[in-house]
């Protein structure tokens, strides 16, 4: 029979079977063992990561007024391929939309995915939202998603808070943490607290299947991560004395600082022009920012701590106060003033002479604290301009000057305050004496501070040798900062402190004083105007007090920009600032309104 | 009584404890594939896994009715089942429902009929009661033709119901005709046609034709060169260009387009991961995925969320290698070889040539729904639309497959009986 003839035909066929069988079993392992991109395919398919991201921590005033909170704010999203049966009109009613824009928001929707959800209506206002919940259960396919946004209550404190922003490209490259289109603090307190304010996000795993639709959490949420709320911040600042602070600065140039001497917290923290920090928020940033960026009077410039001016006679009582702890001058000590015909200093002002310290203060005499100056400068214990001149500025560096106070706010300079090796460039070594540098007697020159440490030079005055670094978070979530254990003593013996405190007290109280119009009978003050040549027009007006002088509550300084005497617009200010700080209540209606109206911003 | 028991007596157990087993498998893995927490009952008749298991225990009454039949009925009536079926096909052509593209199915209440699948046992009787037949003489003009028009009528009523793949199938049965004496040359020249048809889609016609030409030329050093030799190796030669230039013909001008940019993208020429390319592609990132150990027990993601088409019928193998892995398959694969093998064994056990060219024939079916299933999940085969046997979701192709293999089992449970 045929069939046996061919029966080894079998073990053809069944090698043939088997060898194919053992070509696909190759194959199998080569794409499940040996090919791991499939697993990663696989997860591309089904896996999405869903950041969770958590509410940005809040910022309340010393009061516990709140600064700085979250807005809730909704967008309506739609999935076009789900929406049925809608009635139009009713949802044109709704949202206040034509027809015209429903059909544009339709296609734009359609466009962006028929599947996926997509914006239909951008932030809407709670009120609209609250009617829209109620009917959302008719409109298929539509839902809406909570968002929130930076939301600044009083519309204050602009430089002081900062703003947020998407990060940059570098920002994601450096910091793991943050992944394109998060949020990031970039100036101001959000950028100087970010890591506090920002919480933790979490990470949620979901499944989607092949329509993109969500199937439910991956291994039951195994390795999803909760968010974590960022800390609330509590600050030093008094929001009323803020906000007080930016109506009397309006049309001017310049930068109020006030802290609390006692512990160093800022009370107050404005540079001027300011702007509506809620510009800095949400879709309209972009376009604003552009805006603030082009302006030529710089509102996004924060003076405060920036703006670097030559600090004039605020600057005398430091120089004072070191000549007496080197003990070349005493309280005592007489120096013979020509009035303007001093020389190398002229004096603006018409006063007795001699006088000491104290009246040299009350009347911001130039000769006398140019006298002061060289007789440190000629001090017989050292070898030479470069040595005295090193002791000096020692002293001075250790009252906050010439170098960065360490506070929370970011981006602050250090002024300038030269050390010895730039004159011996200038001038060559030993080329330099008293004389050639006597313009830094009367805080001109070289010398440049900025607003911060002029009042953090007036806090040190008012707690007679010391401060803490000023700093405007006493509390994050529960936790105090370090600042307001951080005593930083100066090398002035508290004795010599109080001598320069009567004379600043004589700027109020004295028969000459310059700032003696803006006394106060309820409140005891001490202080010292500034009148600072620069080389942008007429002076820059200063001022710096603190008050009561009996328990200071208030270090304040003024700066306004290019406006003239110190006496003139700086101080009334500072006075004003003080009697709202301490009373709670201008009682000075006229003053207050006249300085309001001051326009200085284009001089 | 004692009839009863003489009839299991000789059933082969290996086999049918194989083909248990590879149901239960298929039937475990349908569910796997459409598995959702909200039809968790496995009887569920709004599911495939619910339907499926009753596919399943209706197939064991047809296995059994099958064993209790006499075994002399499938000889005897070969040729009218074969005629019924051939009728059938024809029917549907006019009577069917179209459904995915293809006119092969009876809608009957809620449950559709595919005749195709019931014609592959019903030829493969057909064509063992023809090879077996004592007048049969593979000499003969005659018998060499009618095997082949046995086997060419339902392929054609099949492919003319837009089925293509089910109509490949009759192909394989030409390894009974291998089995049964036809030169291995034949077989030989066949894959020798494939290949060349592969070359001529994949590479430029005239490219091709040159090939051959030199492999021809280089071919006639190894033979005598004489007159005769030379005017066959000449003849090839123009039968194989003539081929090569009518095989992109066809393509060109014959084929639907999905049909081209399938083969198209089997052969590399076109990557296409949404369109044509996407079933295999994600059918690899599903297999692939499962790794060495697999995902576990309705763990696989791309299939359950319907990334993978067709994922409880053609593409069911993806279940399997998602969710049991390397693991798993292998022992699928194993399975099934073993399955073959055991019937290649019992048929060659056989005394009777009907009953062993009928078990070549359920062999070779089994072995190319296979060959071609499986190599097109992992991608070494292009998309064909045909089940994996007795894993896919469908009653037609489980009842025709349990009926096409407990045919063969009752015939060799009477193998010591004489002829």
């Amino acid at each position: 029979m045929a069939s046996r003839i061919y029966a080894d035909r079998k073990l053809v066929i069944i090698t043939t079977f088997l060898a194919i069988g053992f070509i696909y079993l190759l194959r199998l392992f080569y794409i499940q063992v040996i090919d791991r991109s499939y697993t990663l395919s696989a997860n591309n398919n089904v896996l999405r990561y869903v950041t969770q991201f958590p509410a940005r921590g809040l910022i309340y005033d010393r009061n516990g007024k709140l600064l700085l909170y979250n807005e809730a704010v909704y967008d309506l999203m739609v999935i076009p391929r789900q929406v049925k049966d809608l009635d139009t009109t009713e949802i044109c009613r709704l949202l206040d939309i034509t027809r015209e824009g429903f059909i544009e928001r339709m296609k734009k929707a359609r466009d962006y995915s028929p599947m996926l959800a997509s914006a239909f209506e951008k932030q809407i206002s709670k009120e609209t939202y609250g009617y829209i919940e109620e009917k959302l259960y008719r409109f298929r396919g539509f839902f809406v998603q909570p968002r929130t946004l930076r939301k600044y209550p009083m519309s204050i404190g602009a430089h002081l808070l900062g703003y947020i922003g998407e990060v940059t490209p570098a920002q994601v490259e450096k910091n793991v943490y943050y992944k394109q289109g998060d949020y990031i603090g970039i100036s101001g307190i959000e950028r100087a607290y970010e890591k506090e304010l920002r919480g933790i996000k979490g990470l949620k795993i979901r499944m989607v299947d092949v329509f993109n639709r969500d199937v439910g959490s991956f291994e039951n949420g195994r390795y999803d991560t909760a968010s974590v709320m960022g800390h609330d911040l509590y600050t030093g600042i008094d929001a009323d004395l803020q906000e007080y602070g930016e109506k009397l600065m309006t049309n001017k140039r310049g930068s109020i600082v006030a802290i609390d001497p006692k512990t160093g917290e800022i009370l107050c923290f404005l540079s001027s022009p300011g702007y509506d920090p809620n510009l800095l928020v949400g879709r309209v940033r972009g376009k604003n920012f552009g805006e603030l960026m082009k302006d030529p009077i710089k509102p996004l410039l924060n003076r405060a701590i920036m703006g670097q001016y030559p600090p004039g006679s605020t600057f005398k009582m430091a120089n004072d106060m070191v000549g007496l702890q080197m003990g070349v001058i005493t309280k005592d000590t007489r120096y013979t003033c020509q009035g303007p015909g001093s020389s190398p200093i002229r004096c603006t002002h018409n006063h007795v002479s001699p006088l000491d310290v104290y009246m040299a203060i009350q009347q911001s005499c130039n000769p006398f604290h140019w006298q002061v100056f060289r007789a440190i400068m000629n001090d017989p214990r050292y070898e030479n301009s470069k040595q005295r001149y090193d002791v000096w500025r020692s002293h001075l560096i250790s009252m906050g000057f010439g170098r960065i106070l360490n506070t929370d706010l970011a981006f602050e300079l250090k002024g300038n305050l030269p050390p010895s090796e730039v004159f011996d460039k200038i001038y060559g070594k030993d080329h330099w004496n008293a004389m050639t540098v006597r313009s830094l007697s009367i805080g001109q020159g070289e010398v440049l501070t900025t607003p911060l440490q002029l009042v953090n030079y007036a806090a040190m005055v008012a707690n007679r040798g010391f401060f803490y670094p000023p700093h405007v978070v006493r509390t994050v979530g529960t936790e105090k900062t370090k600042y307001a254990s951080e005593k930083n003593v100066s090398t002035i013996n508290p004795e010599y402190v109080d001598v320069v405190r009567e004379g600043m007290m004589e700027v109020f109280e004295g028969e000459h004083g310059t700032a003696r119009a803006y006394r106060l009978d309820s409140i005891t003050m001490a202080g010292k105007t500034g009148t600072a040549d620069n080389p942008h027009g007429k002076p820059h007006s200063n001022f710096i007090a603190f008050a009561p002088v009996e328990n200071p509550q208030i270090a304040i300084c003024v700066i306004v920009e290019n406006a003239g005497f110190g006496s003139t617009f700086a101080a009334p200010i500072a006075t004003l600032m003080i009697e709202k700080y301490i009373t709670r209540k201008v009682k000075r209606k006229e003053l207050e309104d006249r300085m309001i109206l001051i326009n200085t911003i284009n001089n | 009584m004692k009839e009863q028991k003489s009839i299991f007596k000789f059933i082969d157990r290996p086999l049918v404890l194989l083909y248990l087993t590879l149901v239960l498998m298929g039937w475990i893995s349908i569910y796997a594939a459409v598995y959702n927490n909200e039809h968790a009952s496995i009887l569920d008749l709004s599911q495939s896994y619910g339907k499926q298991l009753l596919w399943i225990f209706t197939a064991l009454a047809i296995a059994l009715m099958i064993i209790l039949t006499d075994a002399k009925f499938f000889n005897a009536f070969a040729y009218p089942i074969y005629i019924g079926t051939i009728l059938l096909l024809v029917v549907v052509l006019f009577a069917g429902k179209e459904i995915a593209g293809s006119k092969s199915w009876f809608q009957i209440g809620e449950f559709r009929i595919q005749p195709a699948e019931f014609a592959k046992f019903a030829t493969n009787l057909a064509l063992a009661h023809y090879l077996s037949a004592l007048d049969f003489d593979s000499r003969k003009r005659k018998s060499q033709i009618i095997p082949l028009i046995i086997l060419a009528i339902p392929a054609l009523l099949i492919l003319l119901q837009n089925d293509t793949g089910s109509a490949i199938v009759y192909s394989s049965l030409a390894l009974v005709l291998y089995r049964q004496g036809m030169p291995g040359s034949i077989l030989l020249i066949g894959i020798a046609v494939a290949i060349l048809a592969i070359m001529a889609l994949m590479f430029n016609q005239y490219i091709v034709i040159t090939g051959v030409g030199i492999l021809l030329i280089g071919f006639t050093f190894f033979i005598r060169r004489n007159w005769q030799n030379i005017v066959k190796v000449i003849g090839i030669f123009v039968v194989a260009s003539l081929f090569v230039l009518s095989v992109d013909y066809a393509f060109q001008n014959v084929l639907e387009l999905h049909q081209k940019t399938r083969i198209n993208v089997l052969l590399g020429k076109q990557i296409d991961l949404k369109g044509a390319g996407y079933n295999v592609n994600q059918s690899k990132i599903a297999i692939g995925s499962g790794g060495f150990w697999g995902k576990g027990f309705l763990k696989g993601t791309q299939t359950k969320f319907n990334f993978v088409p067709e994922q409880s019928t053609d593409f069911i193998f993806c279940t399997v290698g998602e969710e049991w892995g390397f693991v798993g398959s292998t022992v699928v694969m194993l399975l099934f070889l073993a399955l073959i093998v055991r019937i290649i064994m019992m048929a060659e056990r056989q005394r009777s040539d009907f009953s062993r060219i009928y078990g070549y024939g359920v062999a070779s079916i089994l072995f190319f729904h296979f060959f071609v299933n499986i190599g097109m999940t992992i991608g070494l085969m292009p998309v064909i639309g045909i089940p994996l046997p007795f894993f896919s979701y469908g009653g037609s192709s489980l009842w025709a497959f349990t009926i096409l293999l407990f045919i063969f089992i009752k015939m060799d449970s009477n193998r010591l009986q004489l002829v």
